[in-house]
């Protein structure tokens, strides 16, 4: 993959020449890496132009007005969303959050990303563009990212020296891992796994090899917790994989960096060359005979599902991002078929500041079940987004009292595939033994329809489906135009209870959890906002789904007309 | 380990390193499935296979089979998700088997009979699929394709060609050929390859050898495919030679 991304970066895509001449330099049969080069949505077989403009479409996004300046931008370029601009230099479409819902509406040029876009900036945009400036020439206040970090506690504030934990316990392999399963902490990356005993399982498991893996694919639309400590504290995290690395007798580890953060691959690439150079990396580590790791990053290229561990394994080993069948699991057969342990990058930062205060302190913060803190990725109509870091335990109602957010109608917690919380529920507390979360917390006002809101979700995992299980490949997209066809005025009760039905089926066979909870913020919308689908029904009992009017849509656009008489009458 | 587990109330005995599947289709009890085939390493694609297994969902052509497990399979809840997977399957491609010669030898047909299918239910999604007819011997008519992708794995691992893949993702994914033209006629394919005889629906066809067998004379014409397990039944060497 790090080989198709290089090349694409030069070449600007990936046409069948280049792509049999890669199938020949690394042994792949050509169809293969064709293959592979299909499934990521930043890989391109296609021209798509030298300036390739992405708009983050996240809900967030919208409700700041992304799809009218996208509209905008397009107008200003002459082109169609989705469509190369006759000359070949540039498109213009939209992709799955980017990871920038605090600063939003966020763009990607040529894969840097943009923030806070606006009218002016859209303007000056489509000039650099239009006059062939180089991205690299563009004004570098619209690449400052920030990190609006609003309320930090103990992985925020950490003020270590890189090494503090690596030398803080007896040198000790046992010792360390006794530490963590001491502590209680669990994966911050959704499932809550304990990872004292994931650590201990891959450390047990039989093999020659073992692996440590960071997920940093962070595609949960919402969340962009882990791009903040990625820019803060890098050296916690790396540091917290080596302990990993330490405590399990791997030698070798990666950090799975989502292709949406590609301008973090030189800082942290130096961020490790310094840890290399300060013996915190590479051969005998701090001069313990033996203790032999070293960690690359690995970039994505586009792919949601990639963030599920198995299919991040085979995305590393260069594959199509497929979640693999279990058993068995990656603690005995991960990447290489070697014992890996994967965790997020939450985790491994608290994992470090374990190995160096102790299991007990760690586990006096927070909750019964739920020891230490979390990040929260704040976003929607709050005064203050941003990062808010607080012991387990804090109420919905806390948060939103900070973030400044008022008349809230409803918090998507975790993201899509979370729970959307309602305002009578706003007493429910953030922990593992009441809402659990990756770290989403999207906050939506009285103004917002929690109907588009869904909506937007479900294009969502429609879009991502990995495409391997009959049942999330087809009925995602089932769902999707179930959904458009309720949106735009022709939906029944029929379609409701088709929802229903659809979603029983994804739940109950789909192959991964991508597929388990796709039909999540369907159902709890359905469930909660009920009225928000109840307006757009039409009377009938069925509606056929071909809509006469709409297919008059493309004659419509050939001869430049809208008005009333290049309508059915009987349209509304 | 070998041992026994019940499904739907009968006592199955399965071997070591059996899937729930293998020992059910070896005890001679029918199960749904369309990526499955007794030559190939399990792989967990279409689904249709999905049984209860102490009350949770799992797909049993890849979950080993353990002693004292309580496994549901053929029950209104579970045939009737069974029965929407197929539709799923029949709107996402082009599938008018009255035109098709795979027709009476398709499994999606036989199971949809098997199932009690009567109407594809959802919105048709007509998607546009070429047909590669390059090949002198060989047509590949993509329309019918159902991504169960035992072609890809014979080609792989019996033929050790490599000829198909796949590319895309979601609704996007589709079947490829190892061919910077993307033609078929462009690979080492051949009639004789073992990737030329295992597709279950009406992708991989032989040229010039149409309607051979008569419709109404064919494999799942004369017996609902429920009553031919034995054609299923896992490789070993007392059941090799029952398929063919
Ligand atoms: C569709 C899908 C997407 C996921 N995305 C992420 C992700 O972006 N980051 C992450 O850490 N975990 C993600 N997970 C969870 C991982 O599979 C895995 O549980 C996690 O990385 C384990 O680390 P932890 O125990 O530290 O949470 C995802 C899971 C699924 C099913
Ligand atoms: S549930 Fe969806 S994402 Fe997961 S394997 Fe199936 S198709 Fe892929
Ligand atoms: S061509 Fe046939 S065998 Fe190959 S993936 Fe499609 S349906 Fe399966
Ligand atoms: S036969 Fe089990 S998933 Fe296809």
């Amino acid at each position: 993959m790090q080989i198709l991304r290089e090349t694409q970066e030069a070449l600007g895509w990936l046409s069948p020449e280049t792509i049999t001449a890669i199938a020949k330099g690394v042994g792949w049969p050509r169809a293969k890496v064709e293959g592979t080069a299909g499934f990521y949505s930043f890989f391109h077989t296609q021209p798509l132009g030298r300036y390739r403009v992405l708009w983050s479409d996240n809900v967030t996004d919208r409700m700041l007005g992304n799809r009218d300046l996208m509209q905008a931008m397009c107008r200003k370029l002459w082109l169609e969303p989705g469509r190369v601009s006759e000359d070949g230099l540039v498109s213009v479409d939209t992709t799955s959050c980017t990871g920038m819902c605090d600063q939003g509406p966020a763009v990607l040029v040529n894969y840097r990303a943009v923030t806070r876009m606006n009218p002016e900036r859209v303007a000056q945009m489509a000039d650099l563009i239009r006059a062939e400036v180089p991205v690299a020439e563009w004004p570098a206040e619209w690449f400052r990212i920030q990190d609006n970090v609003r309320r930090a506690d103990i992985l925020l504030n950490n003020a270590m020296k890189p090494g503090e934990a690596l030398q803080a316990r007896t040198p000790d392999p046992t010792a360390v891992l006794d530490e963590i399963k001491k502590s209680g902490l669990r994966g911050r990356g959704g499932a809550g796994f304990a990872a004292g005993l994931k650590w201990e399982a891959c450390r047990d498991a039989p093999g020659d090899e073992r692996y440590v893996v960071c997920n940093a694919d962070e595609g949960e639309p919402g969340t962009f917790k882990d791009r903040v400590l990625l820019t803060r504290q890098a050296d916690l995290v790396f540091e917290g994989m080596t302990v990993a690395a330490y405590a399990i007798g791997a030698r070798k580890g990666y950090l799975y960096l989502r292709g949406e953060y590609r301008y973090l691959l030189e800082p942290l690439k130096s961020v490790l060359a310094t840890r290399r150079d300060a013996g915190l990396l590479g051969a005998d580590i701090l001069g313990r005979r033996g203790f032999d790791f070293d960690i690359e990053v690995h970039l994505g290229a586009g792919a949601y599902v990639c963030g599920e561990e198995s299919a991040l394994i085979e995305s590393l080993e260069g594959k199509r991002g497929v979640p693999r069948n279990r058993p068995p699991y990656p603690v005995t057969a991960g990447f290489l078929g070697k014992p890996t342990v994967v965790n997020n990058v939450e985790t491994f930062a608290a994992a470090a500041l374990i190995a160096a205060k102790g299991g007990d302190w760690y586990r006096g913060i927070g909750t019964a079940k739920s020891a230490g803190t979390k990040l929260l990725s704040v976003s929607g109509d709050v005064a203050r987004p941003g990062i808010y870091e607080y012991p387990f335990g804090v109420t919905i109602a806390d948060v939103l009292a900070d973030a400044g957010a008022v008349e809230t109608q409803a918090v998507q917690v975790s993201g899509p595939s979370g729970i959307c919380v309602a305002d009578n529920e706003f007493g429910r507390r953030i922990a593992f033994e009441d809402i659990p979360t990756a770290g989403a917390f999207m906050v939506f006002d009285r103004s917002r329809d929690m109907f588009e809101v869904a909506r937007n979700f479900a294009q969502f995992f429609a879009h991502e489906s990995c495409g391997f299980c009959t049942p999330c490949r087809v009925g995602t997209t089932i769902l999707k135009n179930l959904m458009d066809k309720i949106g735009d005025g022709h939906g029944t009760q029929a379609d409701i209870s088709e929802i229903f039905q659809v979603s029983r089926v994804l739940q109950m066979a789909a192959h991964c959890g991508l597929g388990h909870t796709a039909p999540h913020p369907l159902l709890d919308t359905i469930e909660k906002f009920r009225p928000a689908y109840e307006r757009r029904l039409k009377s009938l009992d069925f509606e056929p789904a071909f809509d006469l009017d709409g297919a008059l849509a493309q004659a419509r656009q050939m001869t430049g007309r809208d008005d009333l008489a290049a309508h059915l009458e009987n349209a509304e | 380990m070998s041992g026994t587990f019940t499904l739907d109330g009968r006592e199955i005995p399965f071997e070591p390193g059996q899937t729930v599947m293998q020992a059910a289709l070896a005890a001679g009890v029918f199960v749904p499935h369309l990526c499955y085939h007794p030559e190939f390493r399990p792989h967990g694609s279409c689904k249709l296979c999905t049984m209860k297994v102490n009350g949770r969902p799992a797909t049993s052509c890849t979950l080993p089979a353990a002693t004292g497990m309580e496994v549901e399979s053929d029950t209104a809840e579970i045939n009737d998700k069974r029965r929407m997977l197929i539709q799923m399957l029949l709107v996402e491609g082009n599938h008018f088997c009255p035109s098709c010669e795979k027709s009476g030898n398709c499994k999606l047909q036989a199971l949809g009979y098997a199932l009690g299918v009567m109407t594809p239910h959802f919105t048709h999604f007509f998607p546009d699929r070429p047909v590669d007819a390059s090949h002198p011997d060989m047509l590949l008519d993509f329309n019918r394709c159902i991504l169960c992708e035992l072609c890809i794995r014979a080609s792989a691992e019996v033929d050790q060609k490599n000829v198909f893949a796949l590319s895309g993702r979601g609704m996007k994914k589709h079947l490829i050929v190892n061919a910077e033209s993307g033609r078929l006629a462009d690979t080492d394919f051949a009639p004789t390859d073992k990737a030329a005889e295992v597709c279950p629906v009406g992708v991989i066809l032989r040229k010039r050898r149409g309607f051979a067998v008569p419709i109404g004379k064919r494999t799942y014409d004369l017996k609902p495919i429920t009553e031919q397990v034995e054609r299923f039944m896992p490789v070993t060497p007392a059941t090799k030679e029952k398929v063919r």
